[in-house]
């Protein structure tokens, strides 16, 4: 049952989306977040909309999958459409008891939950089209010149990287251990939080030593194959931008560039 | 010079108490051991012999508390020469999920490499040719988790191959894989010490797999208390059966049909021999 969680969401596949440089679409996505925040009209959301399809299409995943990114923020979205609609002063509409129900806060609902709906939707895009290792060696690469004021770039890079390669691990662990716990009679079941809260100590316990127990293991591992940090340290693979690279960098520049014109005229 | 690994008066312990109880007794003492280039020598001993931590010391993970090691002609407790004395003597450990740090298994194969600062295209040639001679050149874009133990530890070996080592250690690699997985990890071993002239250091619970070996160390306690060819130290069964630790079958076999008054030379290793043996004294 563990194991059907899918970790960094990555979904595998060879299209334009996939093949970009994932520095590209790490500074991708964070032009993509600076312009939601300035688009704030009909006619620059409409020009959002369609840089996502765009995304979305290109990247031959399903938009149900995408949306499925959405729904365990639901919640999230409807208590701000909600305060949107109620907390907005403007032009009544309806109004009752303490209520009133404004043009305005109409308005506002819409955008703002549909500003959050975009967010997390082309966001997931980068996770959804770069591997976790990949995601890393960008994050890397791009911080990179922060290793000048002493930022320990690799280190940090490393302990994601170490982190995502161990996850599929302890997960299979922690399912050993459940089963073990349960052919002894444990129950993780039944019972209110706090006795499933208490069930679940009988797990922990085991993992965290076995988890601290690897890791010294894979410390030693790791430096009888010579690590020594990042000093002096070469990739196999090494990133390239391409042509593509230059033209999604000019049309989000082009999009950018757009949304604050937009916004600049008030539209 | 000849000798790949060399250790003389080697002592070590592990840190005593604070209370400064000097009662605990040395993990290794005094052992003086030479492994020529090209050979492969099995270490056996049960449990808490300092077979484990012997090897340790091959690559410098460990440094002398006594004596010295030297691993081609390099002091180990030089620091200077840390890495070129990890890259020449490479290391294979008994847990393979504790041994891979990449979600892809090129790029764990190419972690060594990286490390070292080798250059692309020469890295991209030394993966593919290690997981060549491991047999796992079609799964190279596979996850590891999701590959079974002993493709897992072929992985693990290619890693350490990818660094072009002199000598590998392998700590306990079959223990925990299956029989066809031990099969395979053995056969590697067999391909690297007769194919590429690589230096084999076998630390073992399996007297099968020791019997495949040029040379066989034996540790208790510490010491090393035989050293010899796999037919002369098998032969000494009760010495063994007294350290706890096993014969492979066929010596058993000889022995106790010996011991029953039947006149037969306990040598007979392989079960080729072992048969022979047989039939020439009953057929």
């Amino acid at each position: 049952m563990l194991k059907d969680i899918t970790l960094g969401q990555y979904f595998p596949g060879d299209t334009v989306v996939h093949r970009l440089d994932p520095r590209t679409k790490i500074v991708l996505v964070l032009v993509y977040i600076v312009a939601m925040f300035i688009a704030e009209s009909f006619a620059s959301y409409a020009l959002m909309l369609v840089v996502l399809a765009l995304a979305i299409s290109l990247s031959r995943i399903r938009l149900a999958t995408v949306l499925k990114g959405v729904k365990p923020l639901i919640f999230v979205i409807a208590i701000t459409a909600f305060l949107n609609i109620f907390y907005t002063s403007g032009r009544v509409l309806v109004e009752f008891w303490i209520f009133k129900i404004t043009e305005e806060g109409i308005f506002n609902a819409i955008f703002m939950s549909l500003r959050i709906i975009m967010l997390i939707m082309g966001t997931f895009m980068l996770t959804y089209t770069t591997s976790p290792i990949m995601l890393t060696v960008g994050i890397e690469q791009l911080l990179g010149p922060l290793k000048v004021i002493k930022v320990p770039v690799h280190e940090l890079a490393m302990m994601m990287s170490m982190a995502l390669r161990l996850i599929p691990t302890l997960i299979e662990e922690t399912d050993k251990i459940m089963s073990a716990q349960k052919a002894r009679g444990a129950d993780f079941d039944t019972g209110n939080l706090i006795q499933k809260a208490k069930a679940l100590l009988p797990i922990l316990v085991p993992l965290f030593i076995s988890a601290f127990r690897r890791a010294d293991e894979l410390a030693v591992a790791m430096e009888s194959r010579c690590y020594h940090g990042g000093e002096g340290r070469t990739r196999l693979n090494v990133l390239t931008m391409s042509g593509r690279d230059y033209i999604s960098f000019a049309s989000a520049a082009a999009v950018l560039a757009g949304v604050i014109t937009l916004a600049h005229f008030g539209l | 010079m000849d000798i790949a690994i060399k250790t003389e008066n080697l002592t070590y312990f592990y840190n005593v108490d604070e209370t400064g109880d000097q009662d605990i007794p040395d993990v290794l003492d005094n052992v003086s051991l030479e492994i020529k280039k090209g050979t492969f020598v099995a270490i056996l001993g049960h449990n808490g012999s300092g077979k484990s931590t012997l090897a340790k010391h091959m690559n410098a993970l460990l440094l002398p508390k006594g004596g010295t090691v030297t691993a081609f002609g390099m002091d180990t407790k030089d620091e200077s020469l840390l890495l070129e004395i990890r890259r020449r003597v490479g290391m294979v450990f008994q847990n393979p999920d504790n041994q891979i740090v990449s979600n892809v298994v090129e790029e764990d194969v190419a972690f060594a490499p990286e490390n070292l600062g080798v250059a692309s295209p020469e890295i991209r040639r030394r993966v593919d040719d290690a997981l060549k001679t491991v047999g796992m050149y079609e799964f190279r874009n596979h996850a590891p988790h999701l590959l079974s133990g002993g493709q897992k530890q072929r992985v693990a070996i290619a890693g350490v191959l990818a660094m072009d080592p002199e000598c590998i250690v392998f700590d306990e690699p079959t223990a925990m894989l299956d029989p066809s997985g031990r099969r395979d990890v053995m056969e590697i071993i067999h391909k690297l010490r007769y194919e590429r002239g690589t230096t084999v250091v076998l630390i073992t619970h399996h007297m099968e797999e020791a019997a495949l070996a040029d040379r066989v160390i034996v540790m208790s306690d510490g010491h090393v208390v035989m050293d010899g060819k796999p037919k002369e130290v098998f032969v000494r069964v009760e010495e063994l059966d007294e350290l706890g630790l096993t014969v492979p079958e066929t010596t058993r076999l000889l022995f106790e049909l010996k011991n029953a008054g039947v006149d037969l030379p306990l040598d007979a290793l392989s079960i080729d021999e072992c048969a022979k043996v047989l039939a020439d004294k009953f057929g």
